[in-house]
């Protein structure tokens, strides 16, 4: 191909040019998915419970995201301030995963468990009261918005057809029960969303609201569960290292 | 219009021409790279055919080249609880293991933990150079896991989270009770006076209660908030003492300092707005929202005693 005809094609041009920046994103991300090692052996992850999708939901809604990570690095730094670095096998049912490149706020890969919902829900109401010195916007509405929960079951699915192990059917459901016992299992049963659903925002009432399920319930439920599935306790440190 | 401006080594014809000619005698003079960039270029070349050697790089099935790099790192074995020097493939997550392990065995530090380890609290306070270690990391760990709550100087959020500077410990202040209160955690309780008290017997006690700090001089309507207190009816004295100076094994608030951990009574103007915010408070009483979490088994011991020694420095210890 002589360069004269690239330079006078432009369709031909377009379609070189799209070939070579693609070049490397493709071989940066296409091997990981033969790589044996790219997810690293670990127990407690979990898909989330229809209470925590919405929640999900709700934190995208309200771009979070734009000022929050969800991904320590593995520097000493970030080790020390937000706890132990992500790993690759904590957002395997993360669709898409929340890793953000931005930090305005700190991370939050690690947040669940760290502080009580009721410190969570007064940070979200107001976040100045708690820490004096944040730039976070206030997110009343989320104390008072009924929490829509209706399409729980479709988002479900739509997960499902991502990859995410929700069980339609009964054989689904009982590898389910298999992997992550029978409690979650009846969690992650699509035909089962709606009341799985009102029964852990219920049980848990996140929001300290008695009686009804807001937007703040789903919210805090999912940041509760955070990067708390892996008990690293469990781990040799040097075991992740073997990963990569 | 070019002929003139030509340059000697053009004309002398030691640059040539890329061979395209664009309107008839439009044409473009190649200008090969210098020599010495050009070396420089071959030589990143060779470079990065190294590097794919030493670091990981390319992918090759089901694994990738793992390069011969290497880190040496020290770790404390979780099982055996020994020191052990380990070598791991080139990574960065071996890289962060070989960065923690020299933090966590710099001698220094690792020195001055032994020393903090085997130390009673009494020793600690007395020794300059282990309150100085404490201040240091314990300012680190209060930031990540206490100042969310009791905010980054330990002031505390008025009616919610306790103000840890002051002279006025709830649970007890001496270095042993905040260790206590760190590891185990707290709840703490009041029951809610609304429904065994009449709200007249209620603004009574209020006004009672004010009294017990100097925010209110006494009246005929306090001393019947006294009986009350020290009565069968309200029972106050069982959890905060006859001498209102509460008991810190209920933690239960001393009601005779100007200090208020839960009723804002400072804040407001009016003695009325006083009585009211406190009458509302015993009305409903403490019940679930008021929850120290247990940090033992998320903070190690080492911590938990370098977090107790450096809350008890921040100013208001006993």
């Amino acid at each position: 191909m002589r360069h004269e005809q690239v330079e006078t094609n432009s369709a031909l041009m377009l379609l070189l040019i799209l070939a070579v920046i693609s070049v490397g994103g493709l071989v940066e991300i296409v091997p990981l998915f033969s790589i044996n090692e790219t997810i690293e052996k670990v127990e407690g992850v979990r898909p989330n419970t229809p209470l925590e999708i919405r929640g999900r939901d709700i934190y995208i809604r309200e771009g979070c995201y734009l000022c929050h990570s969800q991904m320590i690095r593995p520097f000493r730094d970030e080790w020390l301030r937000y706890g132990h670095y992500s790993l690759a096998a904590e957002s395997q049912y993360d669709h898409p995963f929340q890793w953000g490149s931005k930090r305005t706020g700190p991370d939050l890969a690690r947040v669940g468990g760290k502080y009580s919902n009721q410190w969570h829900v007064q940070h979200m109401k107001a976040p100045r009261s708690v820490v004096p010195q944040s730039i976070m916007p206030n997110y009343p509405w989320l104390l008072t918005n009924d929490l829509d929960y209706s399409d729980v079951a479709d988002r479900m699915r739509a997960l499902r057809a991502t990859g995410v192990p929700y069980s339609v059917t009964q054989q689904e459901y009982d590898a389910n029960v298999k992997k992550f016992g029978p409690a979650i299992a009846d969690q992650f049963d699509i035909g089962k969303a709606e009341d799985s659903l009102l029964k852990e925002a219920r049980d848990k009432n996140f929001d300290g609201v008695p009686g009804q399920i807001t937007e703040m319930d789903a919210l805090v439920a999912y940041l509760q569960s955070l990067g708390a599935m892996v008990d690293f306790t469990k781990y040799d440190e040097g075991y992740f290292a073997t990963f990569r | 219009m070019s002929d003139n401006k030509l340059n000697v080594r053009q004309q002398s014809g030691a640059v040539q021409t890329t061979g395209h000619a664009w309107d008839g005698d439009l044409q473009e003079y190649n200008n090969p790279l210098p020599r010495w960039w050009l070396w420089c270029f071959y030589g990143t070349v060779v470079f990065s055919i190294l590097y794919w050697f030493i670091y990981p790089s390319w992918p090759v099935g089901q694994t990738w080249l793992k390069g011969f790099g290497t880190v040496d790192y020290t770790i404390t074995d979780k099982k055996t609880n020994k020191v052990e020097e380990r070598e791991q493939r080139w990574n960065t997550r071996a890289l962060l293991l070989a960065d923690l392990g020299e933090a966590a065995n710099n001698e220094q530090r690792k020195a001055m933990l032994a020393k903090v380890r085997v130390a009673n609290y009494d020793q600690i306070a007395k020794d300059p150079k282990m309150m100085e270690f404490v201040r240091s990391v314990g300012k680190g760990l209060f930031g990540d896991n206490c100042a969310a709550c009791h905010g980054r100087g330990g002031q505390g959020v008025v009616g919610m989270y306790p103000n840890l500077t002051d002279d006025d410990w709830l649970w007890g202040g001496s270095m042993d009770k905040i260790h206590e209160t760190l590891a185990q955690g707290r709840m703490g309780f009041m029951p809610a006076f609304e429904g065994v008290l009449k709200s007249e017997q209620l603004d009574e006690v209020a006004a009672y209660v004010l009294t017990l700090s100097g925010e209110a001089k006494p009246s005929a309507t306090s001393e019947r908030g006294k009986e009350i207190f020290h009565g069968q009816i309200g029972g106050c004295y069982y959890c905060h003492g006859a001498d209102a100076k509460g008991v810190p094994s209920q933690g239960a608030a001393n009601l005779t300092d100007k200090i208020w951990a839960i009723a804002d009574v400072p804040a407001q103007k009016t003695l009325e707005d006083k009585t009211a915010v406190l009458k509302t408070f015993i009305a409903n009483g403490v019940n679930n929202t008021r929850v120290m979490p247990a940090w033992k088994g998320r903070l190690n011991d080492d911590d938990i005693k370098l977090l107790a020694v450096y809350v008890h420095q921040l100013g208001g210890a006993k």
